[in-house]
Formats: structure tokens, sequence, C-alpha cells
């Protein structure tokens, strides 16, 4: 009830942001893609719960089709950083954080799900290398220094 | 366990126009055909595809397991984003490659293992929130969502088929394969795949070998060719004893 009450702040913030001259309100990144029918101030208030319930429904029952897909956002909502490249959570221009950032409420979506569109997740596939013994060697002799041994 | 298609109403003062049109057209149904339920969900209503009616196993010949072929260890590495461990004791794993050896003669074997997916599955019983879960089709699961990574499911295993995200993951996960650390993981059987009508990486990578040694298909379908071979060839569970009817059998081991 609180993380909604805080939704409906923030939306109201943002639909009377423009009408006060001056940036109250974060700066939304367009997105790509049809707007969605219900609406922005809708989705702004549901879409935690929609993300809920249909996360769920491809879990459990295994539907892969659905409407309200964590995939689904990022595709179309993905920020484009400098290097034209979309960019991760860890920047905060990405989407969610924008908002998420002020109104200070945490997600945790991408803690295991790639923040960035699927095209982008190829690279890592290259096997790791193991660490040679001088590498090994010289962060031993790092974390000795910072502990003190 | 059928979720219900999520409804929000709106309030009279938010209705517009067409929602009052939709929600006359609505009451005009109900009294035209009284007694009628009508359970359609305007076109949301979930398209579930773990279906009750069928259960997913594999069979792995084990004559077929060919000695330094790793094809479907790599295929489920790649398909799933998980890294082929440097680290043995932390990395995870989700299929391996066994080999067995008879200490009188010095005969070899090579099997893969992976979950074995349970029909009672002892990680199930032992997940204290329920985040262990097996799907109505047999695929047992970890929904990471509400696992807390007390690892308990992985003492519970008898075939240390689970692993433990030890490491941070950023971006590196397949959007089907969300991966994170602080949760247990292990074998999906490419739920991901089987939803779509596709066969797990790990079949495909061994079929496109050459060697075929793990079938894939329902074990509730007599006409499947996984139920036949079942039926013509002796075949056998790891861990028989145990009861669990893995859903994972094993011929000429």
């Amino acid at each position: 009830m609180k993380r909604l009450l805080v939704f409906f702040i923030l939306a109201t913030a943002l639909a009377g942001h423009t009408a006060i001259a001056g940036n109250l309100g974060p700066e939304i990144p367009k997105a790509t893609g049809k707007p969605h029918p219900e609406g922005n101030l809708w989705m702004r208030i549901n879409h935690p719960k929609m993300l809920l319930h249909d996360r769920n429904l491809t879990m459990r029952q295994g539907d892969r089709d659905i409407e309200f897909s964590l995939k689904g956002c990022v595709s179309c909502h993905a920020v484009k950083g400098a290097d034209g490249q979309p960019v991760g959570y860890d920047d905060p221009k990405y989407f969610c954080r924008v908002c998420h950032d002020y109104a200070a409420v945490k997600v945790d979506c991408f803690m295991c799900h790639n923040s960035k569109p699927e095209e982008k997740t190829q690279a890592f596939l290259s096997p790791r290398k193991a660490p040679d013994s001088n590498e090994l060697a010289a962060y031993l002799n790092k974390t000795g220094k910072e502990t003190g041994q | 366990m059928k979720l219900p298609a999520l409804k929000f109403s709106k309030k009279p003062s938010e209705m517009d126009r067409r929602d009052f049109l939709r929600a006359g057209a609505a009451l005009a149904t109900i009294t035209l055909a009284p007694g009628v339920t009508l359970m359609a969900f305007g076109g949301s209503e979930a398209k579930a595809n773990a279906d009750p009616a069928k259960r997913w196993g594999l069979l792995i010949d084990v004559n077929k397991c060919v000695k330094d072929c790793t094809a479907c260890v790599s295929a489920c590495s790649q398909e799933n984003g998980w890294r082929l461990p440097v680290n043995k004791e932390t990395d995870a794993q989700w299929i391996r490659k066994v080999t067995l050896t008879d200490n009188d003669t010095g005969r070899e074997e090579y099997l893969v293992t992976m979950c074995q997916h349970c029909e009672e599955p002892p990680c199930v019983d032992v997940c204290p929130t329920g985040a262990s879960f097996k799907r109505v089709d047999g695929i047992v699961l970890v929904d990471k969502h509400i696992c807390i990574g007390c690892r308990y499911c992985m003492m519970a295993c008898p075939y240390k088929a689970r692993s433990f995200v030890h490491e941070n993951i950023v971006d590196e996960q397949k959007t089907w394969a969300p991966r994170g650390k602080g949760t247990v993981e292990s074998c999906t059987m490419c739920v991901h795949r089987v939803d779509t009508g596709r066969i797990p990486a790990c079949v495909e990578a061994c079929n496109a070998t050459g060697h075929g040694a793990i079938i894939f298909g329902d074990l509730k379908d007599p006409e499947s060719e996984i139920s036949k071979a079942l039926a013509k060839y002796p075949s056998t569970a790891l861990r028989d004893d145990l009861g669990l009817n893995p859903g994972v059998r094993y011929s000429n081991l």
C-alpha cells in the first residue's frame, strides 16, 4: 500500500511537472515501439503488479507468450549510452533507475535478469581464463597488504 | 494451480465511454443467457504449456556416450549462459560428464548426470520457501524469485545436481535463463525450449555429433520414442533404491 502511495505521488508529480516551470520530476527517456494502450499513468502505477503476476505464469505454468514480461520492457525501453550501445542497470540513466532512484524504491530484478536487450548478451560466452600463478601471487600480495598480514 | 487473469477494476468516475459500453455488453450477455457461465477473459487467458498429461524425461544410453566428447555439456553452458567451471568447488555446473571405472577389470564407462527430475524430489520436500518446485509436467525447477539461498536442496539432492551461485553476475544471463548470486540453480531440462516445442540443448548437441546417446520425450505417451525404447530395452535410474522415480533414466549402465 505504501509503495502504491509512493507511485501515486510520483505519478502526480510527473503529470504536473510540465505545468511547473523547471524539472521537478525525473527526465523519463523515450521508448521505442507502440505506447501502452492502458496509458503511461496506469503503467506507472500497475507495472509491478503486472510483472509479478506474469512472471508466475511463465515460471509455474510455462506460458512463454505473456503480455508483461521483463524482456518486453527492456527491449522497448532500453536507453542508449554515449557509445550507442544499450546501457545496463549499473548506469543511472537506465530506464528503471530514472524513476526508481528518484522515488528511492529499490529494484532487484536485475540481480538475476539481464538488464540489456537480448542480442547484446553474446560477448561473455568466450571461456574464462583460469588465473595463472603470477596473477594469483599478485592478488594475494595485494589482499595481504590491505588486511595488514 | 492455475492463476486467474489479473484484472484491475476502475472506479466508476474513471470509466470512459468505451468501458461503459463494454460493461453494458457484458450485462446483456448475462441476461440473454441465464445459467451459462462464460470463462473467457477477453483473450488474455494464460497459455499454459506445462501440461499435466505429460511427463518429460530423458533416456541416456551409456554405450553410446563416448570418451572425450563433451558436446552436451558445452551446449548446455552456451544455451543457459553458465561458464564451464574453472573453480570446480564453487562454480555452477548444470550437467557433468562422469567416468566410471571398474576397479577389477579397468573397464571405463562414460555418462552425463544432471538434475534427474524426480517424481518425488527431495529438494522440493526440504525447501523452506517453496522455491524448489515440480511443474505439472514433471520438470523440477527453482523459483529464484523466492529462493533464499539456504542450500538445503543441495544437501537433500542425492545426485549433487544443484549449484549455488557464489558470485555476482551482471548482464551475462540469457533472457530465458535468469541467474543470480545467492540462489540455487540446476538443469531445467531446457524448459524454455520444451515450452516452445523444441528439444533440450544437450539432446540436440548429442544428436548433432552423431552419437545420439540421449533421447528426450514424454514418458506418459506410450507412442513416444523414449517410451518405446524404455519398453524394449532394460534401463535403470541412478540410486533406484531411493524410490524417487527420476525422469532421467540410463540404459546399458
